[in-house]
Parts: structure tokens; C-alpha cells; sequence
């Protein structure tokens, strides 16, 4: 058969049988579909809407009228100029917190969690699994148990309201997700590749190095993108262990929200948030397969 | 009045033509065995007859009734599965039952049906286990439980020995042709494994690349094969095509066989028949099962030629010895005694049963006669 | 002889400490993280727990002073308005994304077009912020100008929609945003079962019965059992860790109409100086959180080792 044919033949057999084919009118599943479809772009929708009408369209219009006047002065605003708590310099700075946070953070808490989970699959020793099950707990906890030991410990260390303070905390409290994705995902490594690189001489460095890393690619993408939408969306950390200017962007943003001084320039509102949510966004939408996976990986235990 | 019609069928899946016409009429009673190798288009007929894939052009019909549009419930069939397909939530009652229960039989019918199918299938002390508890074996009869309780007019089969380990697969075939027997049950069954279809079916239809290569009993598909691929697909080791030139000096007819370079071996023919002379002087091919090629000692004149060969690889198989034989710069496989001398390198006289013999056109690769 | 004999000594001598060497480093690797764990994760429990027992006001003060701060806790009306509120949250929350999620992946799975691009769709809340979509969510329900604005503009000048100003009705405004943040994770759990889902299986249940609704009572959605718990635990346990969604949607109120205990910690430890109160609060969510967790682990672990067994 030829390669074109093959293909075809595969599509075929992968359809499902007509058993499952619900015998509905096809439009009844699209008009559901649809209609859902909207409902969870609306928000979204609006948003944009908002963010790029000038505040008199606001009031005189609705939430989804077309713009007559549109406008990008809400974007240019909400980035610099607009006030977060008693400084007026826009949402920029805190943008780059969360991206100096978000990154370091991300890269320590998976570094870690690889060798984690290398060393709890190909190395096994006694207890292992016990401590792993230790760790694992970590994840399911309520942050709210250690908000305040964690805030005096900083206050005490002086990483009190800084950026390094918000990425040791990340990289402590994302250790448990980054070690379950890895160590799922090296389980069903063969562990032959393992015991013929020992025996070809490697050592734990060296297979770990040579070895797994080449072939981690799918789930080191899966674990980046889950820890840094995780930790790019953090809120309850941001607000309990920085004030001011270190604060992360979800901060910002509730300030700039919340505010009662002043009109409410409702267009500046969306547009920062629309800032702060386009870079987990833009990671969702190239690396959405892989974002399906981990939020499959972490559902499962054991 | 047949059983199961199945007329002019045809499946597209976009521009790929999947089946291309097949016409098949199985009598009530018939086992009729779906064979061909991976792709040939078997399972997607077999689903079709079922009703779970729909039909591009043609018609199935059962009983004589037009069933293209009926839904598989409602066909009168039952079907068994490659990998079981007992739905894991019910114990093995349930599972046997679960038809009835949508059919709203009443309980008391139900347990009856399901405790008698049980008996005939020996699982009658496994009724409250759970699919997982179950062996391979223990599962598939299960599954022909669920089968057998619907009654149907017909049972088909997908496939159903092919995840059993060698052993089990040599007892369920039995027990299949068993049920079959008593039960005079109307069967389609569907596998690549040719002695699962030469030795279940009252009649074989052997497929390939969507098209019905030949319909026939095991006898006629083994003996008279239609084209060199049957000819080739079924019966292991397989047949021996041998190409060669035929050539006529006064009566006696010969097939001049080699390649170039190497010297032609001449195979003396007896009488031929008018269909094959007529490749007088053209190439032909000649079609022989191993067991036509035998040890010289059993050769005895008019339908035997004799013929000098060069063993090349010789395999006992117990009962005989599989002997690879160099003839002409073809390899030709033969069954010899199973104590024969003949080693490797050895150059011997064998005896070809010209009987036995099948002739194939070699541009279309049909059989002559 | 003799030579190779002193030769292997120092050999043997530092291959003793490569190898101990060998055999420690997985364990040395690992320790870190285990420490950070026990101290970082128990030891902080341990020291919220200690806390909770203490007359700690804006700072710790260290006099022990048993579940007095439990019982201010359990009594204080907000704490009621909370717990009141996560039964409320809880229950919609969870019942409404897993029929959601159903429902969106049973339809899904029907092999139509543009699946991908639907099941992006459903799924993209999940990579926005809480307080983004809570942002989103307070506008669109803004009474004045948003949705209610919307549809009196289209002539139902009688209809209302002021729930997120409405001290019953606010928790509502909760639910509605939490759903539509978290259905698509539920339906992704539903769509990758049914797709594990023996197609086999399906062709020999569609033989048996003609009915689909029948077919997926009786046969597909059983075995969907697995993804109903895990799906639920999820939801529970990120129902009771609400914060975010909260604070940005209604900042808890109006007044403290819509207070979870998450946000009830919260103004307590940081703003009100009630360190020990927070902690108690904090203690008691982790237990509500434990209670749940605990024993679906232990009967996933039970499972797991008992299919192992087989």
C-alpha cells in the first residue's frame, strides 16, 4: 500500500464506531456546542471590547457593542501610567517582577524536580516510596497552613517583599508538582536504557545526563508550562509575602481593579488584565497539547 | 433461500475504495470463513453485515430482508470479539444478560436462558465473577455466551482466537467447530490465519485489497486455487509457482524452467489439457504443492515425471522432511520421507505428481485450469 | 604476581569510597527536597498548629491558651457566613463542572469537526489568572453596565441581574465564575476516559441494545468511575482553596456576604492582627482538605498495590 493509502486506512480505523455516533440531528450537538462556546468567549470577548473603547462608549454602550471609537490608550495607560496603590508608573514594573519571578522559578523547581523523580524511579532504595509519598502530600495542602511561617521566616531572613523571596517560595512549594510529573514520566522509561548505559560505565551523572535529559522533551514542555502558568497566576503568595514595588503582576492587577478613588476607567481595568493574562495565554495557545497532559499527569497517583 | 446475502457491496472512505464489489450468498447452516491478510477489507465486511459501519453502495440482506438501514440490535445477529469486549462494570450474568435486560425479557427467561447458555459453555460457576477475574479462555466463553444467548440467525466472528495463547487457540477452534455442529448455526468468521479457515469453514472466501479473490470450500480453494495469490495465501508451506516456457516436440510437452544464466531444467508433462496448450511456446506458470514433490522411490509413470534436483535446505518436521530443492535456478520446496538421506548439496531425482498440477496465466496471475 | 597484588590496594581503597560514593548520591540528591518538605511543608503545619493554641494577636505571643481561639473562630459570624458559603460554592461547584464536563466531552466525542478548536476553547480559562477571570467576571456582572445593561438594552427593561451586589445572591456570582473557569478541566478528564473507552466493547453493546442513552448509562458512564472521583477530589479541594476568585469577583462582600474561610484567614492574619484566630482557620481548612484527601489516597494506593497483585 502506499504511504497516501496508509494514511488514509489509519484515519478510518481510528474513527469511532458508528455505535457512540449520538443519532441526534448534527445540529442539536453543534448548537450545544456552540452555544457553550460562546458563553466561555464571552468573557474573554468582552475584555477585549472593553479595553479598546474610550470610557464615554463604556457608559453609553453595552458590554459587547462594537466600538465606534476605537482607541489603544487604555493598552498605553494600563502599561504605564496608571496607579498601583500610591505609585502612578503602570503595571510594567510588576510586569517584569512576575517574569524575573516566574522564570527563575520555574527553572530551579524543575531542574529539581527532574533529579527527583530520576532518583526515585532508577534508584530505588528502601523508603523511597515513603518519602515519596511525603513529598506528594506537599501538593494538596491549603497554602493558608503556612502563610505565616513562611511570612515571619522571611521577614526574619530579610527576603521579606522581594523577588528572590517569592521565587524560594515558588521553587518550595512547586517541588511536589515538578517531582510527581517527572517521576510519572520516568516510570515508564525502560529501565534497559538504564542498565545498558551502567553497563557501558555510565554513573549516576552520566546516565542521568546523557540518558534522560535527551529524551525528557515532552515532559520537561509539560512541567515548564504548567509551573509557569501556576506560578505566573499565583495571587496568595504574591499577597502575603510582598508589598509594593516587588509585588507580582496578580497584585497589580487587584489593585489597579480594586481601587474606590476616582472614576472607574473600566477600559484601563481590561487592559490590564488583558496584559496580565497574554503570556499565559500565548503558552496555552502553543503549547496547548501539552497543557492537556499535564493537567492529566497530575491526576494521576501513584 | 439464503441465509445472508451480501450483494454488490461496496465502502468508500473518501477517495480510498475500501471494499470494491463483493458478492457472497451463505446458506443457513454454512461456515462461511472470511480470510486475507492485514487490510484486505475483511473486518470492515464483517462489520458491515453487523451494521456497525455503513454501507456505500449494495446491499445486506438476512432472511431475505433488506437490512442496510436497520441498527445491529435489530438485525438478528450476534457478534464475538478479538479482544472479548465484556463490559467490566457487570459480572459474567450480567454480561450474558445485558441484551435480554435491554430487550425487556422477563427475569425468570432470562436466568433460565443465561444458566443453560452457562452449562453449554462450562462457565455456569463463574456467573457472579467480574470480567477481571476471568482467564483468557474463561473470557472468550464468555463472550460467546453473550452470543449464543441471543439466538441469532447469524454469529459472526472478529478475529476471536487471535489473543489466546497457541495451545488454547488449537482447543477453542475445536470447540468453535463443535458448536457449530450442534448447534447448525450460520457463522461468519473472520481471520488471517489460514488453517483457522481451512480447517473451520464449510467454505472459504479469501479477500484481498477489497476484492473477493475466490469463494469456495477448503477443498476447491486448496486444490484449485483461482490466482497465484490464493495460491500463494493459503496452505503452509505454500505452493510452488514455478514460471517457466512451454514447449511442444511432436507429443511431448515440456516445461522448459530457469533463469538467465543458469541452465533450464526440463519437466517432462504428461497430457495437457486444450487451455494450457494453448500457451504453446509462451511462458506459464506452474503451481505445486509440496506434497506433489516427492522422494523418486514413490514415482509410478503416467501422472508422475521424474526430475533432477539439487537439496539445498532440508527441515524435519516429524511426520516429513521439508526439503528446499534448487530445480532450474528456482527453489521448489518438497515433502520427502521423513527419514530421507538426501543432505544439503546433494543432487537427487524426484518424483512431481503431475495431477496434482495447477497452471497460472503469468501476466494476470489467473489459473488456466 | 606481587605487583599486581600492591598495586590493587589503593585501589581497592578508593573504590570503597566511589562506591559508597555511588550508593549515597541518589539518597544525597533527593535530601535536599525532603528537607525543604519536612520543614517547609510539616514544620510549617506543626508551627500554624502551635500558633492556633496561642493568644498571638498582631505578633506571636507565646502563652497557651487550648481551643480558645477555636471557639472564637467557630462562633464569629463571618464564620459562619464562610462555612455557610463553601457548602453552598462547594456542592454547585462540583456538581455543576462535573455535568458541564460531561456533558461537553459526551458531545465532543462524537467525532465532529473543529474538535480541536472546541476543546481549546473550553479549556483556555484554565490558563488565565483567578483574579484575571474574576476581573472579567465583576465587570460582566457589573449591574449598572454589564450584562443586566445588556439585556434591558435589548428590551427586557424589567429584567435584573444586580446578584453580585445582592447579599443572598453574590455566593451565585461565585459559582458562576468557578464553573466556567474550571468545567473544561472536567471535561478534558471525561474526553480522555471515554476515549480509553474498548471500542470493541462499544460495537458488542451496541448488538445488545439499540438505545444510546441506554448504552451510556448502563455500560460507558460506569466506567467512567475512576475519572468521577478524581474529578471531584480536584474540585473539592480547589473549592475550598478559593481565594483569588473571591477577593477579585466580590472582594468577599458585599460586606462579608460572600466570605470563604480562605478569605476569612486571610483578613484575620494579615489585616486585623488575629495571628492565632488565622491560624485556627487555617488549621481547620487543612483538615476539611485532609478529610477528603486522605482517605481517597489511601483507597488509590490500596487499588493500586492490589491490581499489582494480580
Amino acid at each position: 500500500m502506499t504511504g497516501a493509502k496508509t494514511t488514509s486506512m489509519a484515519q478510518y480505523w481510528d474513527t469511532p464506531p458508528a455505535a457512540r455516533r449520538i443519532r441526534w440531528a448534527p445540529f442539536v450537538i453543534y448548537g450545544l456546542l456552540g452555544f457553550f462556546a460562546l458563553v466561555y468567549l464571552l468573557p474573554l470577548a468582552v475584555m477585549l471590547l472593553t479595553s479598546v473603547k474610550p470610557l464615554t462608549e463604556i457608559y453609553s454602550g453595552s458590554i459587547i457593542s462594537w466600538p465606534q471609537q476605537w482607541t489603544i490608550d487604555p493598552w498605553v495607560r494600563a502599561w504605564g501610567s496608571t496607579c498601583v496603590g500610591l505609585s502612578c508608573n503602570g503595571i510594567k514594573g510588576y510586569f517584569w517582577n512576575s517574569t524575573k519571578m516566574t522564570v527563575f522559578a520555574v527553572i530551579i523547581s524543575t531542574a529539581i524536580g527532574m533529579l527527583n523523580g530520576y532518583v526515585l524511579t532508577k534508584w530505588r532504595f528502601k523508603g523511597a516510596n515513603v518519602l515519596f509519598g511525603l513529598i506528594l502530600f506537599g501538593c494538596f495542602i491549603p497554602f493558608q497552613i503556612v502563610l505565616i511561617p513562611m511570612a515571619t521566616l522571611l521577614g526574619k531572613m530579610g527576603m521579606a517583599s522581594s523577588t528572590p523571596g517569592l521565587v524560594f517560595v515558588h521553587v518550595v512549594y512547586g517541588l511536589c508538582f515538578t517531582t510527581l510529573y517527572f517521576r510519572n514520566y520516568y516510570m515508564a522509561f525502560p529501565d534497559e536504557l538504564i542498565k545498558a548505559a551502567m553497563i557501558d560505565g555510565a554513573r549516576f551523572f552520566s546516565i542521568f545526563l546523557r540518558i534522560l535529559v535527551p529524551n525528557s522533551l515532552p515532559i520537561v514542555v509539560v512541567t515548564v508550562i504548567w509551573q509557569f502558568t501556576n506560578i505566573w497566576n499565583d495571587f496568595l503568595f504574591g499577597a502575603s509575602f510582598s508589598t509594593g514595588e516587588s509585588a507580582p503582576m496578580t497584585v497589580a492587577l487587584n489593585n489597579v481593579v480594586n481601587t474606590s478613588t476616582g472614576e472607574r476607567e473600566y477600559n484601563v481595568h481590561m487592559a490590564a488584565a488583558m496584559i496580565a493574562a497574554l503570556p499565559t495565554l500565548l503558552v496555552y495557545i502553543v503549547g496547548g497539547r501539552y497543557f492537556v497532559r499535564g493537567l492529566m499527569a497530575g491526576s494521576v497517583k501513584g | 433461500m439464503a441465509s445472508l446475502e451480501i450483494v454488490n457491496i461496496k465502502k468508500r472512505f473518501g477517495d480510498v475504495e475500501i471494499l470494491k464489489g463483493i458478492d457472497i450468498a451463505v446458506e443457513a447452516g454454512e461456515f462461511l470463513v472470511l480470510v486475507g491478510p492485514s487490510g484486505c477489507g475483511k473486518s470492515t465486511l464483517l462489520n458491515m453485515i453487523a451494521g456497525l459501519d455503513t454501507v456505500s453502495e449494495g446491499e445486506i440482506r438476512i432472511g431475505g430482508k433488506t437490512v442496510n438501514a436497520l441498527h445491529p440490535s435489530e438485525r438478528d445477529i450476534a457478534m464475538v470479539f478479538q479482544s472479548y469486549a465484556l463490559y467490566p462494570n457487570m459480572s459474567v450474568e450480567g454480561n450474558i444478560a445485558f441484551g435480554m435486560r435491554m430487550r425487556k425479557v422477563p427475569k425468570e427467561e432470562r436466568e433460565r436462558a443465561v444458566q443453560e447458555v452457562a452449562k453449554t459453555l462450562q462457565i455456569d460457576h463463574l456467573l457472579q465473577r467480574r470480567p477481571a477475574q476471568l482467564s483468557g479462555g474463561q473470557r472468550q466463553r464468555v463472550a460467546m455466551g453473550r452470543a449464543l444467548v441471543r439466538k441469532p440467525r447469524i454469529f459472526l466472528f472478529d478475529e476471536p482466537l487471535s489473543n489466546l495463547d497457541a495451545q488454547l487457540r488449537v482447543d477453542m477452534r475445536t470447540e468453535i467447530k463443535k458448536l457449530h455442529q450442534r448447534l447448525g448455526a450460520t457463522i461468519v468468521y473472520v481471520t488471517h490465519d489460514q488453517i483457522e479457515a481451512m480447517t473451520l469453514a464449510t467454505r472459504i472466501a479469501v479477500m484481498r485489497n477489497g476484492e473477493l479473490q475466490q469463494l469456495g470450500t477448503p477443498a476447491e480453494i486448496y486444490s484449485k486455487p483461482s490466482n497465484t495469490f490464493v495460491a500463494g495465501f493459503m496452505g503452509s508451506p505454500r505452493m510452488n509457482l514455478l514460471p517457466g516456457l512451454l514447449r511442444v516436440e511432436g507429443n511431448d510437452w515440456r516445461l522448459e524452467i530457469g533463469i538467465e544464466g543458469t541452465p533450464a531444467a526440463r519437466l517432462p508433462l504428461g497430457a495437457l489439457p486444450e487451455a494450457v496448450r494453448a500457451y504453446s511456446g509462451k511462458e506459464i506458470i506452474a503451481g505445486l504443492r509440496p506434497e506433489a514433490v516427492t522422494d523418486h522411490g514413490e514415482a509410478d509413470g503416467a501422472t508422475r515425471a521424474v526430475v533432477d534436483a539439487v537439496v539445498e535446505v532440508t527441515e524435519p518436521t516429524g511426520p516429513d522432511t521439508l526439503a528446499v530443492l534448487e530445480l532450474g535456478g528456482r527453489e521448489v520446496t518438497a515433502r520427502l520421507r521423513p527419514d530421507t538421506a538426501l543432505k544439503p548439496g546433494d543432487h537427487g531425482r524426484f518424483a512431481i505428481d503431475l495431477a496434482k498440477m495447477v497452471w497460472f496465466d503469468p501476466a494476470t496471475g489467473a489459473r488456466v485450469v | 604476581m606481587e605487583a599486581r597484588v600492591s598495586r590493587s590496594s589503593p585501589e581497592v581503597a578508593s573504590n570503597s569510597f566511589g562506591n559508597w560514593l555511588q550508593l549515597a548520591l541518589p539518597k544525597l540528591v533527593l535530601a535536599p527536597t525532603v528537607v525543604i518538605t519536612l520543614i517547609f511543608v510539616y514544620g510549617f503545619i506543626l508551627w500554624t498548629t502551635y500558633l492556633s493554641f496561642t493568644r498571638s494577636k498582631g505578633y506571636p505571643i507565646h502563652e497557651w491558651v487550648g481551643w480558645l481561639q477555636y471557639d472564637r473562630v467557630w462562633h464569629h459570624p463571618r464564620w459562619e457566613v464562610a462555612m455557610h458559603n463553601l457548602a453552598v460554592f462547594g456542592v454547585l461547584y462540583v456538581v455543576l463542572c462535573m455535568a458541564i464536563g460531561l456533558l461537553l466531552a459526551i458531545l465532543l466525542d462524537q467525532r465532529i469537526r473543529m474538535e480541536g478548536t472546541l476543546r481549546a476553547i473550553y479549556l483556555y480559562p484554565l490558563a488565565l489568572s483567578f483574579i484575571v477571570t474574576g476581573t472579567a467576571w465583576k465587570w460582566m456582572l457589573n449591574p449598572g453596565l454589564g450584562i443586566q445593561k445588556l439585556v434591558q438594552g435589548w428590551g427586557f427593561e424589567n429584567f435584573e441581574f444586580d446578584w453580585i451586589v445582592s447579599e443572598e445572591m453574590a455566593i451565585y456570582t461565585v459559582v458562576i465564575a468557578g464553573v466556567w473557569q474550571a468545567s473544561g478541566f472536567v471535561m478534558a478528564m471525561f474526553l480522555a476516559g471515554l476515549r480509553g473507552i474498548d471500542q470493541e466493547m462499544l460495537k458488542a453493546a451496541s448488538i445488545d441494545c439499540a438505545s444510546l442513552p441506554k448504552i451510556y448509562w448502563n455500560i460507558i458512564i460506569p466506567q467512567l468511575r475512576p475519572i468521577f472521583l478524581s474529578s471531584m477530589v480536584i474540585l473539592v479541594h480547589l473549592a475550598i482553596k478559593s481565594y483569588e476568585l473571591v477577593v477579585a469577583l466580590t472582594g468577599g462582600g458585599p460586606g462579608y456576604a460572600t466570605e470563604l474561610p480562605s478569605t476569612f484567614m486571610y483578613v484575620h492574619t494579615f489585616t486585623r492582627n488575629q495571628l492565632a484566630m488565622g491560624a485556627a482557620s487555617a488549621v481547620m481548612m487543612l483538615l476539611t482538605v485532609a478529610a477528603i484527601m486522605v482517605p481517597y489516597l489511601y483507597s488509590e494506593m490500596r487499588a493500586g498495590r492490589r491490581a499489582s497483585q494480580q
